[in-house]
């Protein structure tokens, strides 16, 4: 089935197989390699992308459905300006460190900011309580989004 | 080579928190993975795994599986007739794949390499093996029963890297045994006023690697090239040459940044058998796992411990008793070091008179288990820790006067033969105490706890790296550390840096590739910054003496070091090199380590709702004794890290067997830390008495805290109310202690 959907900002017309599945098409299809697969079950947000601006996991969604939506990648995320921000709160407080689970981990972080829902450190942790990351402990990132929202 | 040692005055690249060197990448999703590395003609294989925990193969039909269209090949353990097809770096009993037998639920029996993903898992599916059930062993006591069937027939190989000195002959299911026997143990036991005692299990847990095991392996002629999620590069190399019968020089091992470790990337894992598959295909093959199959590759022992702790009636610990059985799975994996680094962590770093400790690495028909950070201390630690503060209950003490009366001091015995203690641990207990509270009122239902530990870290010190000053001025440091997160690439930037007087922005550290970065024993232990770093120091001193000889002075400004360069060269070009290297002390056997002693010292708050059973961590405290931080922020991002998988490991992870059969392989229902999970406040004191044997006295950390946590909790609930002799402490279970404790009117309401 041919679908027509926005890959970070850019057009992209493809023959896809019904089945396939969105983040599968992004990274085999169209290289985009920032989203990642772990639990293929959409607990531990590793594959997150944003679909017409709201995360999704990728691997349980089909790319089909995504068909004349707006999917934004840390590849196209990354390249905003206001980009910048994040990546500088995030390094200062070293709220990553393997990385596998960062790419999703920002583009729920950037959605949620967008969103202007993070009033307090307890809305923060359960905003992004669909990301797991094994390694920081979480407190780092907290700590970048609590600033990055303006929380106290 | 000596090491250049600066007045610490001066230094400017050491105890700083330098940003990360890899943010930037990671943070735009620019950083390589395995799983993102195309290779030409690359195929993509399928495993085949066991559905049963224990039976004959009767057949496997793979006549079905060959007709898929875009199928290369299938292998089956029949492929594997013109090698000897059996490794493991502890004891060579693990098939490449099942032969004539699978031994645990998920083994593998065959695999397809296609040129798709889809048609690798289409022709997996179409491939029909029949097996003949064999009796289950499905656990320790099982195992050790008398009569009990065996899991393995073969007799008790050593592999390439089992590092314990003369491996024993295999005593039934029992495939390693580590004692310890100090003092007359029952005649001090018969004067003890305070007897404690009780059972204890320890649940398997899932180290759950984000990045689930990877691999991309080709094969030609005799090169064998691989791209690999292994923390140990170098021993993967020589188990692929030694069971392929290549070089080891031949086999080249690659190894971009690892989505985590934690151990369960230690050793070899999948690289046997994608090899083998890619060797069959004539073609590179790439086989990725997904998250089920990683919980059945490696996974954390579970186990059942007996112990009892004897003391005066005045708190003074006298002696302590120890048999455990640890429960390695089908095939010993690192179980022998596990369980020889349990039983050395089993006595507790205490002035005992006698103890004797008695632990069993056990097969059974479970999945393999392997390293999973801080390894026999996290088992051990919570079971000997609770004993001590029961000691301290009777005796009417604080948990804390009885830790002072009797923790070691340094420079004290910790083993008969082994490293003296090399750390304050009396001065770490009492930080980590007063950063939860200790002394502050609680609320009914509320406790607090410690817990004071020790981990035999380093494994092996056998380190090299090479030091590159470019004739641009920059600095690139190659060394066989694998970067999973821990930090290795800033701390050693930081490292080189220091040692040459320069910023370590000029510095880059690249690794792992074992055709080009020269040997480092393995990443794991707490070791990397202790002994790669003390080797990255070294090759950046010798560059240092080099400029100095070229100079004719041992002033050297770095603003001149350019110029050095071009009078040496006598052009533009060029380039400085400088070789680090670190061996034992003495023979380096592991009855004379450790290279230093890990301290694991943690302090927890707890509330429990007696209405429900469910345990909320208010507060955790960890104390990283690192004798020099070279980086704090990355160390408290290490202790934090650490704390919330002992939190995990604690609270609610476990692996559900039942008969054999792993029931919850999925994160659906395993469920690992989340956001919601962190404590209310989680405190880590960085103590540096510059005591470690590592560059500027510096000594590993990040795994003390995942064997001080789940301790210091465990305590803390009992502290509460309501002892528990098991793990995890899920609500169900502690609700069932406390109804228990209700009937024996033990309650206090």
């Amino acid at each position: 089935m041919e679908i027509a959907l926005s890959v970070n900002g850019r057009e992209v017309v493809r023959d896809v197989e019904p089945q396939e599945l969105l983040l599968d098409f992004l990274r085999d299809s169209l290289g985009l390699t920032g989203a990642k697969r772990s639990c293929e079950v959409e607990v531990c947000g590793a594959c997150t992308v944003l679909v017409d601006g709201l995360p999704v996991s990728s691997c349980c969604t089909l790319v089909a459905h995504a068909d004349g939506c707006e999917v934004t990648t840390i590849e196209g995320l990354s390249a905003r300006p206001e980009f910048e921000r994040l990546e500088e709160a995030f390094t200062r407080h070293a709220a990553l460190q393997c990385g596998f689970c960062t790419p999703g981990m920002l583009l729920t972080v950037a959605a949620l900011l967008d969103g202007g829902e993070l009033d307090t450190p307890e809305e923060i942790k359960r905003s992004l309580a669909g990301n797991i990351c094994r390694c920081t402990g979480y407190r780092g990132i907290v700590e970048a989004v609590a600033e990055l929202a303006g929380v106290e | 080579m000596t090491t250049v040692v600066r007045e610490p005055a001066t230094r400017t690249q050491i105890g700083v928190s330098r940003p990360r060197r890899d943010a930037h990448e990671k943070l735009r999703g620019q950083a390589q993975f395995v799983g993102d590395i195309l290779v030409p003609r690359m195929l993509h294989g399928r495993v085949v795994r066991s559905p049963i925990a224990h039976g004959r193969i009767v057949s496997i039909d793979v006549s079905a599986a060959e007709r898929v269209p875009s199928v290369v090949c299938v292998l089956t353990g029949a492929d594997l007739q013109d090698i000897d097809p059996y490794y493991g770096h502890a004891i060579k009993d693990r098939p490449i794949i099942a032969i004539d037998k699978v031994r645990f639920h998920g083994e593998q029996v065959a695999a397809v390499a296609a040129e798709t993903p889809a048609a690798a898992a289409a022709a997996a599916e179409a491939i029909v093996v029949e097996y003949e059930e064999l009796p289950v062993v499905a656990g320790v006591e099982e195992a050790v029963a008398p009569g009990a069937p065996l899991v393995t027939e073969r007799d008790a190989r050593a592999g390439l890297f089992h590092g314990l000195g003369e491996l024993p002959a295999r005593d039934g299911n029992v495939c390693y045994r580590y004692r310890l026997d100090k003092g007359e143990l029952e005649a001090v036991v018969a004067h003890a006023d305070i007897v404690v005692e009780g059972e204890y299990v320890f649940p398997s847990v899932y180290q759950y690697a984000m990045e689930t095991h990877t691999v991309i392996a080709q094969v030609e002629g005799d090169e064998i090239t691989l791209w690999a999620t292994c923390q140990h590069p170098f021993l993967v190399r020589a188990e692929i040459a030694d069971l392929f019968g290549v070089p080891v020089a031949n086999v080249r091992v690659q190894v971009p940044y690892l989505g985590g470790g934690f151990g369960s990337k230690s050793y070899t894992k999948m690289e046997p058998l994608t090899v083998a598959l890619a060797r069959k295909a004539g073609r590179p093959v790439k086989i990725q796992n997904r998250v089920g199959e990683s919980m059945v590759t490696t996974r954390r022992h579970n186990m059942r411990c007996r112990m009892r702790t004897a003391a005066t009636k005045d708190g003074r610990l006298l002696a302590r008793e120890v048999a455990c059985l640890f429960d390695t799975g089908a095939y010993a994996d690192n179980g022998p070091r596990v369980v020889a680094t349990a039983g050395d962590a089993a006595p507790g770093p205490y002035r005992w008179s006698a103890y004797r400790v008695d632990a069993s690495c056990v097969y059974t028909n479970l999945a393999p288990a392997g390293s999973y950070r801080a390894f026999g201390a996290t088992h051990m630690q919570w079971i000997g820790e609770s004993q001590v503060d029961e000691v301290a209950r009777r005796a009417g003490l604080d948990p804390l006067e009885v830790r002072r009366q009797n923790l070691l001091t340094p420079g004290e015995e910790v083993r008969a033969g082994g490293k003296p203690l090399d750390a304050d641990l009396i001065g770490d207990v009492e930080k980590v105490a007063a950063a939860v509270g200790w002394d502050e009122p609680k609320r009914p239902r509320m406790g607090r706890g410690v817990s004071v530990g020790l981990l035999a870290a380093g494994a092996h010190p056998v380190s090299s790296a090479v030091c590159r000053l470019e004739a641009d001025g920059r600095v690139v440091v190659l060394v066989g550390t694998t970067e999973m997160g821990q930090g290795p690439r800033t701390a050693f930037a930081q490292i080189a840096a220091e040692e040459l007087r320069i910023d370590s922005d000029r510095v880059t550290v690249r690794g792992a590739d074992t055709r080009f970065t020269p040997y480092d024993r393995s990443t794991g232990a707490s070791r990397s910054t202790t002994i790669a770093g003390l080797a990255v120091q070294r090759a950046a001193a010798d560059i240092r003496q080099q400029l100095e000889r070229i100079a004719g002075t041992g002033d050297v400004d770095p603003d001149d070091y350019l110029a050095l360069m071009r009078k040496h060269f006598g052009f533009s070009g060029g380039e400085l090199i400088g070789r680090g290297e670190v061996v034992p002390v003495g023979t380096g056997s592991y009855a004379e380590g450790p290279v230093f002693w890990e301290v694991c010292v943690g302090a927890a708050e707890v509330e429990v709702d007696p209405e429900t059973g469910f345990v909320h961590v208010r507060r955790t405290a960890t104390c990283a004794d690192v004798g020099k931080a070279i980086n704090p922020q990355l160390i408290e991002r290490q202790d934090e890290g650490a704390t919330l998988q002992g939190l995990g490991n604690a609270l609610f992870e476990e692996m559900v067997y039942e008969d054999g059969l792993l029931l919850n392989d999925t994160l659906l229902d395993y469920r690992v830390a989340s956001f919601e999970d962190l404590p209310d406040a989680m405190t880590c004191v960085i103590v540096e008495n510059e005591d470690g044997p590592g560059p500027y006295g510096a000594k590993g950390c990040g795994e003390g805290a995942l064997a001080a946590v789940p301790a210091a909790i465990v305590n803390a609930l009992a502290d509460a109310g309501v002892p528990m002799n098991e793990l995890p402490l899920t609500p169900a279970r502690v609700w069932r202690r406390i109804q228990e404790l209700k009937k024996e009117d033990k309650w206090q309401s």
